[in-house]
């Protein structure tokens, strides 16, 4: 065994020894819910006024344990050591590529994508197009809080239609009927993005940037320092605006003021990069603390 | 010892990373925060607020930028909630849902007397639609075209806090705390921008970049990264001290040690990556 290999294994051997101890010793790693009851009132035209009573469960700090109506939630603790061991298989591949990361990178993208399918599918399908087309329907079966004096909305098929041709690509003759919802879905979207662009990015921008090079207050004295920070601006879009203009040979006083505009864009650069590695450090520290704090209890 | 360092396993480094975040992070080290400008501009938009004002939170992210963002979305819903404004939660990505439920847990738990049992008169939680930059040109226009009912299949209709509501241009602020696509840049673009909405943000540090050119004509202020949460939680204790013996109220605060000391630790390491390579150039000349 080589002795990077021998070092990394007593380390998490040693590390999975620890865990093993603090959570006999501490008896952490449990979580408690306290139950809170909720009590709602259904009536219609047909039938009288009726009250519904259920709990729902309320996660709770393990100090408050012991206390009335708390008590020990089995599923949430699974729960919790499935999502430790989860985050723990996904450092692994810190150590190097392995099965146990594999698996649970799979099951990640598999839940979120099942996830976001099914949220999809009752706020989208059943919620924004079956309800519009069948109300009656929608109320018996998903939705009772529909009114009754809802109507159904025919302008609703054309979605309906477009989705159902869309999905004609699947179809091993006629896929070419999915081009024309997908013409439709592509003209509106650059419809929609052009013109805000144009408003918000382009002329917004363009009107952002037109500023004084030398700024006084009201009294008339000098801000030197709204004045430096008007110059640095107008100069970096210039220079960087100079830099991307390829039309014409960078040299002589284009070639310097490109070089400058160089200079902006690896500060701005830097500054995306400094921002991203805070963005990581900040992503670790929060699943350090979730394993520290809600299932170490540390 | 350079030849050592030249040939080091990266495995190291990773763990001397694991310390640096891990260490000040078991022992609660903090450091003080001054609220920047563009933290304080953020601040005033919500403070300057008549109380019980109306308020829009768009919590675009999801567990995966949890870590970067939560700490955020609790300091706006808190300090909306120490204003006691009305509140009306929505998301445009399908697993925002829980994340909104962490923020109306905090009103409940934590400002009872404003917030519990009040769903429909002090929040309401619209939910997920799907349609990204779509559902929010729907909803500045005819928010109801978009939203028939609230997250619980309750028409709007119903909601007193809705009831009225014709569309989001009627809300005194729009908070949006985003990690990518559909958020800031799309409400700024379909919503903020074109309607003159007042718009705070609070994004991740990969958009943060992105989304500076729009301060502060489009945008009235933006929180960059765990250190804009860390500064605007440090503005909201010095208007209420009573927060300061809160824990919950210091999430990004709390996150601050790690960054600093990893911080340190990778400038360390930058410069001593240069040093080899300026060492190992040299030693190629010779």
């Amino acid at each position: 065994m080589k002795q990077s290999t021998l070092i990394w294994t007593m380390l998490m051997v040693f590390g999975g020894l620890s865990l093993i101890f603090i959570q006999f010793n501490r008896g952490k790693g449990e979580v408690y819910v306290r139950e809170v009851p909720v009590e709602a009132k259904a009536s219609s035209k047909t039938s009288p006024e009726q009250t519904y009573r259920w709990s729902t469960y309320q996660q709770v700090p393990e100090k408050e344990k012991g206390k009335p109506g708390v008590s020990f939630s089995l599923s949430r603790t699974l729960g919790l050591w499935v999502a430790a061991f989860c985050t723990l298989a996904i450092f692994s591949f810190l150590y190097g590529d392995n099965p146990l990361y594999k698996f649970t990178e799979a099951v990640f993208v598999g839940v979120s994508a099942a996830y976001a399918m099914v949220v999809a599918f009752w706020t989208e399908i059943v919620t924004n197009l079956f309800a519009k087309l069948f109300p009656g329907f929608a109320r018996m079966s998903f939705l009772p809080d529909i009114s009754e004096d809802v109507q159904s909305d025919l302008l609703y098929l054309i979605p309906l239609v477009l989705s159902v041709l869309l999905l004609w690509r699947l179809a091993p003759k006629g896929s070419w009927i999915a081009r024309w919802p997908l013409a439709f879905f592509i003209g509106a979207t650059a419809g929609i993005r052009l013109i805000s662009y144009l408003e918000a990015d382009f002329i917004g921008q363009i009107q952002n940037t037109i500023m004084p090079f030398i700024v006084f207050d009201s009294k008339g004295s000098f801000l030197w320092i709204e004045s430096l920070r008007n110059t640095i601006v107008i100069l970096g879009v210039t220079s960087c605006m100079v830099y991307f203009f390829f039309s014409i040979e960078h040299e002589g006083v284009v070639k310097y003021i490109s070089r400058l505009g160089v200079w902006f864009l690896m500060v701005t650069f830097g500054a995306s990069f400094a921002y991203t590695v805070m963005g990581r450090i900040a992503l670790l520290s929060g699943r350090l603390d979730f394993l520290f704090n809600n299932w170490l209890g540390i | 010892m350079l030849e050592t360092l030249q040939t080091l396993d990266r495995r190291w480094i990773f763990l001397a990373m694991f310390l640096a975040v891990a260490v000040p992070l078991i022992m609660g080290t903090t450091f003080p925060e001054e609220p920047s400008d563009q933290v304080m501009a953020v601040f005033d938009a919500v403070e300057n607020l008549p109380d019980g004002s109306n308020v829009v939170m768009a919590l675009d992210y999801d567990p995966a930028s949890e870590g970067e963002l939560q700490p955020m979305a609790s300091a706006f819903t808190r300090h909306c909630a120490l204003k006691k404004h009305n509140i009306y939660f929505m998301t445009l990505w399908p697993q925002g849902g829980p994340m909104i439920q962490r923020s109306t847990e905090l009103l409940e738990n934590d400002y009872p007397e404003t917030y519990k049992g009040k769903y429909g008169t002090k929040y309401v939680n619209l939910g997920f639609r799907a349609g990204n930059e779509g559902v929010i040109k729907l909803v500045v226009e005819d928010l109801k075209k978009s939203y028939d009912t609230d997250v619980q299949g309750t028409n709007l209709n119903d909601i007193p806090l809705t009831k009225n509501l014709k569309n989001i241009q009627q809300v005194d602020l729009l908070c949006n705390v985003s990690a990518g696509y559909p958020g800031s840049k799309e409400w700024v673009l379909y919503g903020s921008a074109p309607f003159d909405i007042p718009t705070v943000i609070g994004c991740t540090g990969v958009q943060a970049p992105i989304m500076l050119p729009y301060i502060p004509q489009q945008l009235t202020g933006m929180l960059a990264a765990i250190k804009g949460a860390a500064e605007y939680e440090q503005a909201i204790i010095n208007a209420y001290p009573e927060l300061n013996d809160n824990l919950a109220a210091k999430e990004g605060l709390k996150r601050m040690g790690p960054q600093l000391v990893a911080h340190v630790l990778l400038i360390c390491l930058i410069a001593l990556g240069n040093v080899i390579y300026f060492w190992e150039r040299k030693q190629g000349t010779s």
